[in-house]
C-alpha cells in the first residue's frame, strides 16, 4: 500500500521550503503552487473533456467529430480555445455590466474551490477537512449563483428564464446529491475524504452497501447529471427553446469561462461519485485475497482515480447523447415526488443495516 | 393570472404581469425565419401570434409572368422537402388543362419518387423533432437514411433537393438504368433501419412524458382550421388525397391510410413513422415492374392553356397541396393560387399552444412539421 504515495513528494517539498523561510512565507508559497496546479488542471481538464466529449458525441452519432487540426482533431480543442480569447467581449447595451462580468467568475470560483476538496491521488490533496463531503456540495453548488447572475443582468428573456429554470434545478437536485452522500457517510462513518476512502480499502462501498448503495449511487448520478446542468436536464440552456439559455449574450472568452465550467463541474460530480461510491484513488480490492490486491496495488491510485472519473464522465456522455430533454415541471417533479422520497427511505434503510452489522 | 401565486409575507396574491418575447426570426427551432410572438407568464403561453413575411418571394406573382414550364422550378422554392410533389401538382394540372394522358410509366416513375420525397421529409422531420426535444443523435440517424435517398435522386435528375424532375407532359429525363436496384437496396436497408428509430426515441420515458397529451387537437378543431397531413390524420381527420382524389399511380396501389384518434403530439409521431413503412410498401410495389414506354408526351414549346379554370391537388409530406390555375388562353397563368398545407396547419398552432409550456410549444411546432418557405410565399 506505500506504493505511489505523493505524501513523500508533497512532505519533502514542504521541508525543503522550511529550511530556510518562515513558516508564513512557505505557506504563502505552497499556496501559489497549490494555485498555479489548479489552474494549469483546469485548462488540461476543459482540454480534454471538450475534445472527449466532441469525440464520444461524434461516435454515438456515427460521424467522426473533429478531424482537421492535427492528429485525429486533438488540437481542434486548442484552437477553439484560442478563437474564444481572440473573439470580441460583447456586452448588451442595457445589460448590468458589473453583474454581466461578474458572473462568470464566480462560477469557475465555484469550481475551483471544489477542486481544492478533491482526492486525486494517494496523499494528493490540498485541503482534506473533517467534513469533506458537506465542504464539496455547498461550494460547487455556488455556481448557480453566477448562473442567476448571468441570466438576471443579461437583459435578455431567454437568459432570465434559463437562470430561473437552473436556480429551481439546482437547488432542487442538491438534495439529493447530499442525502445520497450521506448514505454512504452512515456506511463509512465520516464526512472525511481520506477517511471515507480509507474505509473501502477492503471493497468499494458500492459493492459492500447492498441494494441502498446501488441506489444511492444511481440517485447521485441523476442528480449530479442535473446540478451540472447536462442533458438530459440541460434545461437552462435548452438549444431548441431558449437558443443557449442562461450565457446567451455571452461572447468570447467569458463564454469560454461558462463553457469549461460546464465540463469541469462534470469532472467533480464524477470525481465526488468516484471517491464515495467507487473508492477514489483506492485500487480494486476483493476482502482478504491478498495477492490478488497486492497486484492491484501495483497500478499507481492516480490511474484509478481518473480511470474511475473517466468512466462516469462516460456515463454521463451516454446519458446526454441519447436522451430528449425534460421538461421543468417533469424535472422537479422527478425530483421532489421520486428521487427525494426514495432517497429518505433509503437513507434509513442503510442506517439499519449499519445498525444490524449486515454490510460486507 | 396565476392564482395559486401569494406573497408569503402578506397573504395577498402577488402581482404578476405578462411578458412578450419574440420566438425567431432567429432561432433555432422555428426551423426557418418564422416570427412567433409569444405572450407568457411565466414559462406559461397565453398567446402565439405567427408574424410572416421575412421570407415572402411573392411566388404566386411571378407565376402570372412565367410560362408553364418555368412556373415549375418556382414550385421547388416552396416546400423544398416535397419539391417533387410540388412540381407535380403543377404538371397535373397543366396536364389536365392540355387534356393529355400520361403514359403508365410516368405516373409509375413519378409516384416512386413521390413516395421516396415522402420519406425523405419524414426522415429528416424525425432528425429534426429528436433535435428539437434535446436528443440530438436522431439528427444524424435520420440524415444517414435521407442520403441514401438524395443519392438516388441525384443519379435520376441531377439534383439533390429542389429537383424539377416532373415537366408538363411528362419527365424531364428517363430514370438511370441503376435506379431500380439502388431503390431496392434502400428500402431493404430503411426496412433494417427504422426500428432503429423506434429504439432512440419511442419508447423512451422521456420521450413519452413529452409528447403524449401535448398539443392536442380534436378532430372538429383540424377540420375547422383545415389542417391536413399527418397532422390532421392524427386527429382522426381522414384527408388522404392520394386515396380520396387518387392520382398519377396511386389508383393501382394498395396502402393504408394511417390514421389515429388522440391528435396529441405523440399521435402526429405515430403517424409519420407509420406512413414511412406504407411509403416503402408502396414503393416495393411498384419498383419491381417499371412498364415499359415513353417517359413524356410531346408537348408544344411554349404551353398554352386553354380558357378556364383548373384545380389539382396532391398529398405532400405536409399535407393536401392544391394549385388553382385560371388561364386566358396565353402562354402563363392570369392568375396562380397555391394552397399550401403548412400554412392552414401554422394557424392551428395557437390553439393548440394555450396554457402549455415553453418547452412544449417546440414539441408542437415540430410535430406540425412546418417548413417556413411553404407557408411564406
Amino acid at each position: 500500500m506505500n506504493i505511489y504515495d505523493f505524501k513523500s513528494l508533497t512532505d519533502s517539498i514542504h521541508t525543503s521550503l522550511s529550511v530556510n523561510l518562515s513558516p508564513s512565507a512557505v505557506t504563502i508559497i505552497e499556496f501559489i503552487i497549490i494555485a498555479f496546479a489548479f489552474m494549469m488542471l483546469f485548462t488540461l481538464l476543459g482540454l480534454i473533456l471538450v475534445y472527449a466529449e466532441r469525440k464520444i458525441a461524434a461516435f454515438f452519432q456515427l460521424r467522426l467529430g473533429p478531424m482537421r487540426v492535427g492528429k485525429w482533431g486533438i488540437a481542434q480543442t486548442a484552437a477553439d480555445a484560442i478563437k474564444l480569447i481572440l473573439k470580441e467581449p460583447l456586452v448588451t447595451k442595457n445589460a448590468d455590466k458589473f453583474l454581466f462580468n461578474l458572473a462568470p467568475f464566480i462560477i469557475i470560483l465555484s469550481t475551483f474551490m471544489a477542486l481544492g476538496a478533491m482526492p486525486f491521488a494517494k496523499g494528493l490533496h490540498a485541503l482534506d477537512f473533517d467534513i469533506g463531503i458537506l465542504y464539496l456540495t455547498a461550494v460547487s453548488s455556488l455556481g448557480v449563483i453566477g448562473i442567476l447572475i448571468a441570466g438576471w443582468s443579461s437583459d435578455n428573456k431567454y437568459s432570465l428564464i434559463g437562470a430561473m429554470r437552473s436556480g429551481a434545478q439546482v437547488v432542487s437536485y442538491e438534495l439529493s446529491v447530499g442525502l445520497s452522500l450521506l448514505t454512504v457517510v452512515v456506511l463509512a462513518g465520516s464526512l472525511q475524504f481520506s477517511e471515507i476512502i480509507a474505509s473501502q480499502e477492503a471493497g468499494w462501498w458500492i459493492f459492500r452497501g447492498h441494494i441502498p448503495a446501488l441506489i444511492a449511487f444511481t440517485i447521485f448520478m441523476i442528480a449530479g447529471t442535473a446540478e451540472t446542468n447536462r442533458g438530459p436536464f440541460d434545461l437552462p440552456e435548452a438549444e431548441s427553446e431558449l437558443t443557449a439559455g442562461f450565457h446567451t449574450e455571452y461572447s468570447g472568452l467569458k463564454f469560454a469561462f461558462f463553457f469549461l465550467a460546464e465540463f469541469v463541474n462534470m469532472f467533480i460530480i464524477a470525481g465526488i461519485g468516484a471517491t464515495v461510491f467507487l473508492g477514489g484513488w483506492m485500487p480494486f480490492h476483493i476482502g482478504n485475497w491478498e495477492g490478488f490486491n497486492r497486484i492491484m496495488d501495483f497500478i499507481p491510485s492516480l490511474f484509478w482515480f481518473f480511470g474511475k472519473v473517466a468512466f462516469l464522465i462516460f456515463l454521463m456522455m451516454w446519458f446526454k447523447w441519447t436522451f430528449p430533454r425534460l421538461r421543468i415541471d417533469q424535472l422537479l417533479r422527478l425530483e421532489w415526488k421520486y428521487l427525494l422520497p426514495i432517497n429518505l427511505v433509503n437513507i434509513l434503510f442503510m442506517a439499519f443495516i449499519v445498525l444490524m452489522g449486515w454490510h460486507f | 393570472m396565476a392564482e395559486t401565486a401569494t406573497n408569503t409575507n402578506t397573504g395577498k396574491p402577488l402581482e404578476t404581469q405578462e411578458y412578450f418575447i419574440n420566438m425567431g426570426p432567429q432561432h433555432p427551432s422555428t426551423h426557418g425565419v418564422l416570427r412567433l410572438m409569444l405572450t407568457l407568464e411565466g414559462e406559461t403561453i397565453h398567446n402565439v401570434e405567427p408574424h410572416l413575411g421575412y421570407i415572402h418571394r411573392s411566388i404566386e406573382k411571378m407565376c402570372e409572368k412565367d410560362t408553364y414550364a418555368q412556373i415549375i422550378h418556382l414550385t421547388d422554392r416552396m416546400d423544398y422537402l416535397s419539391s417533387h410533389m410540388n412540381n407535380e401538382a403543377v404538371s397535373l394540372a397543366v396536364e389536365q388543362g392540355l387534356e393529355v394522358e400520361m403514359p403508365e410509366r410516368v405516373k409509375v416513375i413519378r409516384t416512386i419518387i413521390s413516395e421516396l420525397t415522402r420519406l425523405s421529409s419524414h426522415q429528416l422531420w424525425w432528425g429534426v423533432f429528436g433535435m428539437d426535444l434535446g436528443a440530438i443523435t436522431s439528427f444524424l440517424y435520420g440524415f444517414r437514411d435521407r442520403e441514401m435517398i438524395i443519392d438516388i435522386f441525384e443519379e435520376t435528375c441531377g439534383a439533390r433537393l429542389t429537383m424539377n424532375y416532373n415537366v408538363p407532359g411528362g419527365l424531364m429525363f428517363d430514370i438511370h438504368p441503376n435506379f431500380q436496384k439502388r431503390t431496392k437496396a434502400f428500402v431493404e436497408h430503411f426496412r433494417q433501419k427504422l426500428p432503429e428509430y423506434d429504439q432512440l426515441l419511442t419508447g423512451n420515458v422521456i420521450f413519452e412524458m413529452r409528447t403524449k397529451g401535448i398539443g392536442i387537437l380534436s378532430k372538429e378543431d383540424a377540420i375547422s382550421f383545415g389542417v391536413t397531413g399527418p397532422t390532421g390524420r392524427a386527429s382522426g381527420f381522414s384527408n388522404d388525397v392520394r386515396k380520396h382524389n387518387p392520382y398519377s399511380a396511386y389508383p393501382q396501389v394498395e396502402f393504408n391510410e394511417v390514421l389515429r384518434e388522440e391528435g396529441d403530439s405523440y399521435a402526429r409521431y405515430k403517424v409519420r413513422i407509420q406512413e414511412m413503412w406504407e411509403s416503402m410498401s408502396i414503393i416495393e410495389q411498384l419498383i419491381e415492374n417499371i412498364p415499359e414506354g415513353d417517359y413524356k408526351v410531346k408537348t408544344k414549346a411554349v404551353i398554352k392553356l386553354p380558357k378556364g379554370e383548373y384545380y389539382q391537388k396532391v398529398e405532400t409530406a405536409r399535407g393536401e397541396f392544391g394549385v388553382y390555375i385560371i388561364s386566358e388562353g396565353g402562354k402563363s397563368p392570369y392568375r396562380l393560387k397555391f394552397r399550401s398545407p403548412g400554412f392552414s396547419n401554422l394557424s392551428a398552432l395557437n390553439h393548440m399552444a394555450k396554457g402549455v409550456k415553453i418547452a412544449d410549444l417546440v414539441v408542437i411546432m415540430s410535430t406540425l412539421d412546418l417548413v417556413i418557405p411553404d407557408i411564406d410565399r
